[in-house]
């Protein structure tokens, strides 16, 4: 059946709001406040270049985390997945760091690099580095011999089978771990954000809980979910454009 | 070094894989040649060493010992004089059949002018699917889009490994109908690996059967039949199904 453009994502998000009514009526509008307060409350906020601040800062700490995290694991992945041999060398190391709870570091983050953006973006970065580094590998690694012989045979060089093979073939896991690490990258800004900061939705939210706004709490709990489907849609679209091949 | 007037000489090759007592011979001494423009026909029972065979002739893998030659040149790697078409069709999903097809003349930064394109797209009868992704076309499609990058560069040597394996008989039939006219327009020679035995009778001029337990050439047959289509239906060709078969059966 053929349905409208965005006709399921309108009734998923009318879904959400219906069940959050019935929380907010349920639980009372004190403690969770209903999305129509909600939303009378972003339309103010929304108009205050201050609330604009907050997002412009959570934006950018998040897409500079998931960038770095991007260009410093993916290479790497690539590289691992179609080098057996340097692979064997690095996997020990990869296994033992990868169930260590990254987010544990902030500590020592805000030690080593200070209370600004810089601490917040690598620790975004290093949970994510993680996670795409595993997935660009193993993606890599699908590489079949035909293939690899096919390659060969119409005479590439090494960079090349990178360009042609390699990076293609790893491209959809890429994209898939990129839009899961969404979650997670906002997620961990949240909290980046509520340490030591006066700036970002993880301040607004955690600033407002403390004054006992939970209105503007949730204000501030949208505008971050919002930040995290904005990324997504992009991941989602960017994979659309570029894996053409795999759409059909 | 004496000059060979054949177009490939195969001397002595070995390939064993292992090292130490658990060694595995698949070939041994394998020693052949291939004249210009002719067809040689590698049957044998699975696991007899036919594929890496080919493998090693396309400079795809390093044989233990022996030599490849080609027009006097020993070979060391893969190179555009020999073209490969493997069974799975080896295409890239993730490319376009055109950007398929000239990938390895643009990574060798050969110019391919674009009549030089379309009068071999139009040969092997897959115009107009440039544009479509190889999961968009069928198997016989796929394997001429195959053929076409493998011709592209004019190599002197064509290897299929099994081309025709995936594909169901009738398309099998026409597809080699259609290598033999373009073997007889092309000056090019090939080698067909393949474990049936009436494909390597049709397109073979010669015809290797192929041994597991000597691990290479038990013995090369000549087929002067070969090289029209109505070879099929001739007597001879019947005669010579009969010849391999018995070959391949006394092992």
């Amino acid at each position: 059946m053929e349905t409208i453009p965005g006709m399921k994502y309108i009734s998923a998000l009318a879904v959400v709001l219906v069940m959050w009514g019935i929380v907010s009526w349920m639980v009372g509008s004190m403690l969770i406040p209903g999305p129509i307060d909600t939303f009378l409350r972003l339309g103010q906020e929304v108009r205050d270049p201050a609330f604009w601040k907050h997002v412009f800062t959570s934006f950018y700490r998040v897409i500079g985390g998931v960038a770095c995290g991007f260009v410093t694991a993916v290479p790497l992945g690539l590289l691992l997945g179609a080098n057996e041999k340097m692979d064997r060398w690095c996997s020990p190391l990869i296994y033992l760091s990868y169930p260590i709870p990254k987010i544990v570091f902030l500590p020592v983050f805000l030690l080593l690099f200070g209370l600004g953006d810089i601490s917040k973006i690598l620790l975004i970065a290093l949970i994510i580095f993680f996670q795409l580094l595993l997935t660009t590998r193993d993606s890599a690694r699908q590489i079949e011999t035909e293939m690899i012989y096919s390659f060969n045979s119409l005479g590439g060089s090494r960079l090349h089978y990178f360009r042609h093979v390699v990076w293609p073939v790893s491209l959809p896991g890429i994209f898939t771990s990129l839009r899961v690490g969404t979650g997670i990258a906002v997620a961990v800004l949240f909290f980046v954000e509520s340490i030591g900061t006066r700036r970002g939705l993880g301040f607004y939210i955690i600033d407002a809980w403390g004054v006992a706004d939970y209105t503007g709490m949730f204000v501030g709990i949208i505008a971050l979910s919002a930040i995290g489907v904005i990324l997504y849609e992009i991941f989602d679209l960017l994979e659309k454009k570029v894996c053409q091949w795999k759409q059909i | 070094m004496d000059i060979s007037p054949d177009l490939l000489d195969v001397e002595h090759l070995t390939q064993t894989y292992g090292n130490g007592a658990g060694d595995k011979t698949v070939l041994h001494n394998v020693t052949f040649s291939l004249s210009r423009h002719t067809s040689l026909a590698l049957v044998g029972p699975s696991g007899c060493g036919k594929s890496t065979l080919l493998l090693i002739v396309s400079g795809l893998l390093q044989p233990s010992g022996g030599t490849v030659t080609l027009d006097n040149v020993i070979r060391t790697g893969p190179g555009r004089d020999v073209g490969v078409v493997f069974q799975q069709y080896g295409l890239f999903p993730w490319k376009t059949t055109r950007d398929n097809i000239l990938l390895g003349a643009r990574m060798q930064n050969i110019r391919v002018s674009e009549d030089t394109l379309t009068e071999l797209v139009q040969e092997l009868g897959i115009q107009g699917l440039g544009h479509l992704y190889p999961n968009q076309i069928s198997g016989g499609q796929r394997q001429r889009v195959a053929l076409a990058r493998a011709l592209l560069l004019d190599p002197k040597l064509l290897m299929l490994d099994e081309p025709f394996a995936a594909l169901d008989a009738i398309t099998r039939e026409h597809l080699q109908n259609h290598l033999l006219s373009v073997f007889q327009r092309r000056r090019f020679s090939f080698i067909l690996v393949t474990h049936n035995i009436e494909e390597a009778v049709f397109l073979g001029r010669r015809i290797a059967v192929m041994n597991s337990e000597q691990c290479g050439i038990q013995t090369i047959i000549d087929n002067p039949g070969m090289g029209r289509p109505e070879f099929r239906e001739h007597p001879d060709f019947f005669r010579q199904v009969g010849i391999v078969r018995a070959l391949l059966k006394d092992q």
